[in-house]
Order: structure tokens, then C-alpha cells, then sequence
């Protein structure tokens, strides 16, 4: 199902261009706030208007200014989980689930309320009411309620934006099978790099209103200049690997990439289940030579081949490491030190400590529709 | 206390009637009230100013203005009166039907307030996720926005009942004192008053209305909470 939108929107003196068409599986809508990107999700949705522009979902035309078409919200089919779960006050957990099944033609009802409840692991609380819900549990009940309604698309709006670290990590896991396990394609909002790295097979990145840049999240991650200066420390590489072994007696899994093998924290994940990791530019170390006497486990041989000026007293380095990129943050000095230059032969160098659980995810599984 | 349980007829008749007539307005006033209500705190038009001045008016005007105009307009020859009557066989004039309307106009304002209130109140977000389910804005109402409005709802048709159970301007203007047809329970308190002998009477009424009205304030706040503690507003 291949997402288009190409529309121009004015809110008081904010006013957002974009256009963007993304077939993936989870599309992330990534920039700064106030980039336009709820803005972006609330049009897909119907919930807004625009003032002129197209958007169509899977091949069917949701808005067309110039035809002067537009479906409301209520005949999009469009699944939404906002920030705020927004589950009615005065149903029980249950019956908000149950709510949008009643407006989904027989025919179209593919979700099984069984299936989500299990999907979820919101079995326990079907009988209460939402005010007795945490911020965590509210968002997975609002996840099911929105799934319940067998939508063709469904946006995510900073669903985890208003949780605490302990509750995200506790989602996280949710929406991955959400995107591994349902076919239903996902467009996610989100200012964090954290999450995109994580859950994104694709990202348009928004800067003021405008598409910045757009593809597959391995590309755009490696794109230091386009996150914003308060996520730039949590930019970084990301690479796609797969379980090798578990490695109980240290506490470790080590995963097999393009890159090289990289030894993480233990994972629960089954052996050859793909993984990914984000490598942060600033956990990167660089050597010339194979380090001998070093602490650190992750050692990848790769070749300089970009050098960029960075934030104040750094350079970002980036490695082709057998094919896969791997991003660093060094000082200016360490640089010329170390009289690194373009096409130098060198050794990537991460701790296994620097890899946690918020970098650490499954990966995507092969497609197999594409 | 013999005295006190000792009615007459007629005297039955005015609580039985002041009862019903404060049923059928709250009843009739909640459709429109309503409606009003929820054009009043969602609309946006021309005139909505005038409206709610129209609605508030019967608050604002001395009770007997309200009913007099009442007869002016529903009486037998006033032009919606006349038409009622031609075409639905409906007739308000010295009936305790225009008991009834002239109490549910005095009320209106009340109930129309709380509603309106409640409405404001509802959290137009949730409204919203509700549409990206799939209901359309009727089904949205009626599942979402007036469910989150009863406490609302409840509260208004309770002060539409007390100011009911209370109405005598408009309703002596409009309906007159007809025992056993337009007698209400302030009317005949009044007439008892203007009797030599009548304070037995009249207080025996007053002790009945002091009771109907403790009655319904206790029996909105037991079902005010029962609704507040199904919703979990807390």
C-alpha cells in the first residue's frame, strides 16, 4: 500500500508544503516539534482540511482540492492512536475496543478481537474503565481500539511521546510485532531518534513545513545533518543484523552483520531472528591500528569515506565497514592526531555497554511482498 | 396529625396535577432543550446572540409578561394556538396542557444552561477519535457527546422539575385557576390565602410541595453520582 501526499496547508503564519509517497511498512514522520508533522498525520486523517493539495492511500483518493474531493474521517478507514490515548471516560476497556467494529462493514472486518487482546497483552484489563488504566496501558488499549476497526492504514501520533522511559520500553515491543505481524501499513509520528532507528522501515524527515529528505531508514540515519541539534548526540548508524549465538556465561548475544560481529547485552531474541542496532556516532571510538590491550569488544575494520564538520570542536567520520556505514564523532584534534583522511584504512571501535535496550530492537524480517 | 393527611379532593387533585404538569414539561423540554443546547455551545452563526437572548428571556421577564404573551401566541385565537388546535387537536388555552407549556417555557432556560454547560465541557478530542473509527458526527453524538453529557442532562431536567413544581405567574396568567384542571400546587396554596380559614390549608400544601421538592433534589444527587462513579470523573 503506497501512501501519497503532496499538499499545502497554512495554520496562522505556519504553513506546511509537503509532499511525500512512502510504501513502507512503518513509515516514521521524524523532525523537531513544530516541523508540521501532526499536521501531516491529522490530514491523512481527515481531521483537518487542506487548503489545497492531494492525498491518496493505497489508490484511493482521500482528498483532491482541485476536484474538490474530500472523504471524512469516518469513511477514511484510517486507524489513528493519538498522544493522548483518547479512550472514551465513560466505556469499560471492552466496549472501547468493541467501538469501532460496529461502524466496519462485515466484509471488511479482518481484525479478531481475540488476536489483538493477545497481540497486545491487555487480556487483565478488558473490565475496567480507562481512568483506572496507566499512561502505558491506556496507549496499548488505544493501539487495540484503533486496530479493532480493521483500518487500511493506520497513523501513530508521538504515541509514546507523554510515557516515561520504564513505559515506552514496555510499548515498544508491542508496536514492533504491531509492524511484523499485521499487514496493515503504519505511519508514525515521531520526534525521537530512539524510535525511528528502532521501529522505522522507512522516514521522511520534516524541517519547517518542508520534506527534508526521504527513504529507507538505513539512509536517512546516517544523515547527521538533518536531525535536530537537540537529537544530534543520538545520531548514528544503523545496521541490520541477525542472532548468532547467545553467549549466557558473559551475559552477551553477539549478532552477525555486513559490518562484522558486534556483541551486544544479552537478548531474548531466538537465534537468526533479525535484529537491529544503532550505533551512536558519539559511543564510536577510531584507531588506526587494531587495538591490542582494550576493553571493548566491538572491533570493525572500515574505510574513511566522508569527513564532516560537526558541532562545535568535532568531526563526523564516516566508515564503510564491508558495505555497512558506521558513523563517528571525534574531536578536530583526535582527527589531525591521528591524520585521518579520506579512503584510510581504520578500526571502528564500540563498547558493548553502549548498546541498551532504547538502540536495541528487533528487526524487520525479510519482506516477502515488498 | 391528622389534620395534615386530611386533604380534600381538590386539594389531591393540585398535588396530582402540579406532579404531572412537572413531569410532562420536563419531559417535553428535554428534545428541544437539547437541541438548543448543543446549537448554543457548538455553533457558529448569525443570530446566535439573539437566540440566546430569545432563550433567556422567560428568566428575565416578570412571569406574568411570559404569560401573557403565552396567551397571546397559544390561546385559542392566538395564530400557533389556532393552528395546533386545527391541525393536531392540541388546545392549551384553561388546560393543564398550557399548565404544562407554560411551565416548561419558565424552565427552559434553566435546563438549556446545564446542558449547554456539559457540552462545552465534553472534550472535542475524543469526538474526534470516535469519527476516525468510523461513526459518522450522528452516531458520534449519540454514543460519545450525550452519554458525557448526562450528569448535564440530569441536572437540567431537575431544576426544569423544581422551577415546574413552583411556576405561578405565568401559569395563573396564561391558564387561570381552574380547580382540577389548571390548579397547581402554588395556585391553590394562593387561593387558600385569599380565604378566610384557608391557613390549615395552606399549609398542609406547603408541608406536600416542601416534600415533592426535597424528594427529586435527593433523588438528581443519588443518580448524579450514580452516573459520575459509572463514568469515573473523579
Amino acid at each position: 500500500m503506497t501512501v501519497q501526499v503532496d499538499i499545502s496547508h497554512r495554520l496562522g503564519n505556519f504553513a506546511v508544503n509537503a509532499r511525500f509517497e512512502s510504501a513502507g511498512r512503518l513509515t516514521a514522520l521524524f523532525g523537531p516539534s513544530g516541523s508540521g508533522k501532526t499536521t501531516l498525520i491529522n490530514l491523512i486523517a481527515g481531521l483537518i482540511r487542506p487548503d489545497k493539495g492531494r492525498i491518496a492511500a493505497g489508490g484511493r483518493v482521500l482528498v483532491d482540492s482541485d476536484a474538490g474531493l474530500f472523504v471524512p474521517k469516518h469513511k477514511r478507514r484510517i486507524g489513528m492512536v493519538f498522544q493522548d490515548a483518547r479512550l472514551f471516560p465513560h466505556m469499560s476497556v471492552a466496549s472501547n475496543l468493541r467501538y469501532g467494529r460496529w461502524f466496519t462493514p462485515a466484509a471488511e472486518r479482518y481484525a479478531d478481537i481475540n488476536g489483538v487482546v493477545e497481540l497486545l497483552g491487555i487480556g487483565h484489563l478488558l473490565d475496567r474503565r480507562p481512568a483506572k488504566l496507566s499512561g502505558g496501558e491506556k496507549q496499548r488499549v488505544a493501539i487495540g481500539r484503533a486496530l479493532l476497526a480493521s483500518p487500511k492504514l493506520l497513523l501513530m501520533d508521538e504515541p509514546l511521546a507523554s510515557l516515561d522511559e520504564a513505559r515506552k520500553a514496555e510499548i515498544l515491543p508491542y508496536i514492533e510485532r504491531l509492524r511484523d505481524e499485521t499487514k496493515i501499513p503504519i505511519v508514525y509520528v515521531s520526534h525521537s531518534i530512539a524510535e525511528v532507528a528502532r521501529l522505522a522501515s522507512d522516514v521522511v524527515v520534516l524541517m519547517q513545513g518542508k520534506v527534508a529528505a526521504s527513504g529507507p531508514t538505513g539512509a536517512i540515519m546516517q544523515r547527521l545533518d538533518l536531525l535536530p541539534a537537540e537529537e544530534r548526540g543520538e545520531g548514528g548508524a544503523v545496521l541490520d543484523a541477525a542472532v548468532l549465538r547467545h553467549d549466557e556465561a558473559f551475559g552477551m548475544t553477539v549478532l552477525g552483520s555486513l559490518a562484522g560481529e558486534i556483541r551486544v547485552p544479552l537478548l531474548a531474541t531466538p537465534l537468526g531472528a533479525p535484529v537491529r542496532v544503532r550505533i551512536r556516532a558519539r559511543d564510536v571510538m577510531i584507531a588506526t591500528e587494531h587495538p591490542v590491550g582494550l576493553s571493548a569488544l566491538n572491533i570493525l575494520p572500515g574505510t574513511i569515506v566522508a569527513i564532516e564538520p560537526g558541532e562545535g570542536p568535532t568531526v563526523e567520520i564516516g566508515l564503510d565497514c564491508n558495505g555497512a556505514t558506521v558513523l563517528a564523532r571525534i574531536t578536530e584534534q583526535s582527527r589531525q592526531t591521528l591524520r585521518l583522511r579520506l579512503g584510510r584504512k581504520v578500526f571502528a571501535v564500540v563498547k558493548t555497554v553502549s548498546f541498551d535496550r532504547a538502540n536495541t530492537g528487533a528487526g524487520l524480517p525479510a519482506e516477502a511482498d515488498g | 396529625m391528622n389534620w395534615l393527611l386530611d386533604l380534600a379532593p381538590d386539594e389531591w387533585n393540585a398535588v396530582r396535577l402540579s406532579i404531572k404538569v412537572a413531569t410532562v414539561a420536563m419531559i417535553a423540554s428535554l428534545p428541544p432543550g437539547i437541541l438548543i443546547a448543543l446549537v448554543l455551545a457548538r455553533g457558529q452563526f448569525w443570530g446566535k446572540t439573539l437566540l440566546n437572548g430569545l432563550v433567556h428571556l422567560p428568566l428575565i421577564l416578570p412571569p406574568v409578561v411570559t404569560g401573557y404573551l403565552l396567551l397571546l401566541t397559544f390561546g385559542k385565537r392566538g395564530p400557533a394556538g389556532a393552528f395546533l388546535a386545527e391541525h393536531f387537536g392540541i388546545v392549551f388555552s384553561f388546560r393543564w396542557t398550557g399548565a404544562a407549556l407554560a411551565c416548561g417555557v419558565m424552565g427552559f432556560p434553566l435546563m438549556v444552561r446545564a446542558i449547554r454547560l456539559s457540552i462545552e465541557a465534553v472534550d472535542r478530542k475524543i469526538e474526534a477519535a470516535a469519527g476516525t473509527l468510523g461513526a459518522n458526527p450522528l452516531w458520534v453524538f449519540g454514543t460519545i457527546t450525550l452519554p458525557l453529557t448526562l450528569p448535564g442532562l440530569i441536572a437540567g431536567a431537575i431544576l426544569s422539575f423544581a422551577k415546574a413544581m413552583g411556576e405561578f405567574g405565568a401559569t395563573i396568567t396564561f391558564v387561570s385557576n381552574i380547580p382540577n384542571e389548571t390548579q397547581t400546587l402554588p395556585s391553590a396554596i394562593y387561593t387558600f390565602t385569599q380565604v378566610p380559614g384557608g391557613d390549615a390549608g395552606a399549609l398542609r400544601l406547603t408541608l406536600i410541595s416542601i416534600v415533592i421538592s426535597m424528594a427529586a433534589l435527593v433523588a438528581s444527587e443519588v443518580l448524579a453520582r450514580r452516573v459520575g462513579r459509572r463514568m469515573d470523573i473523579e
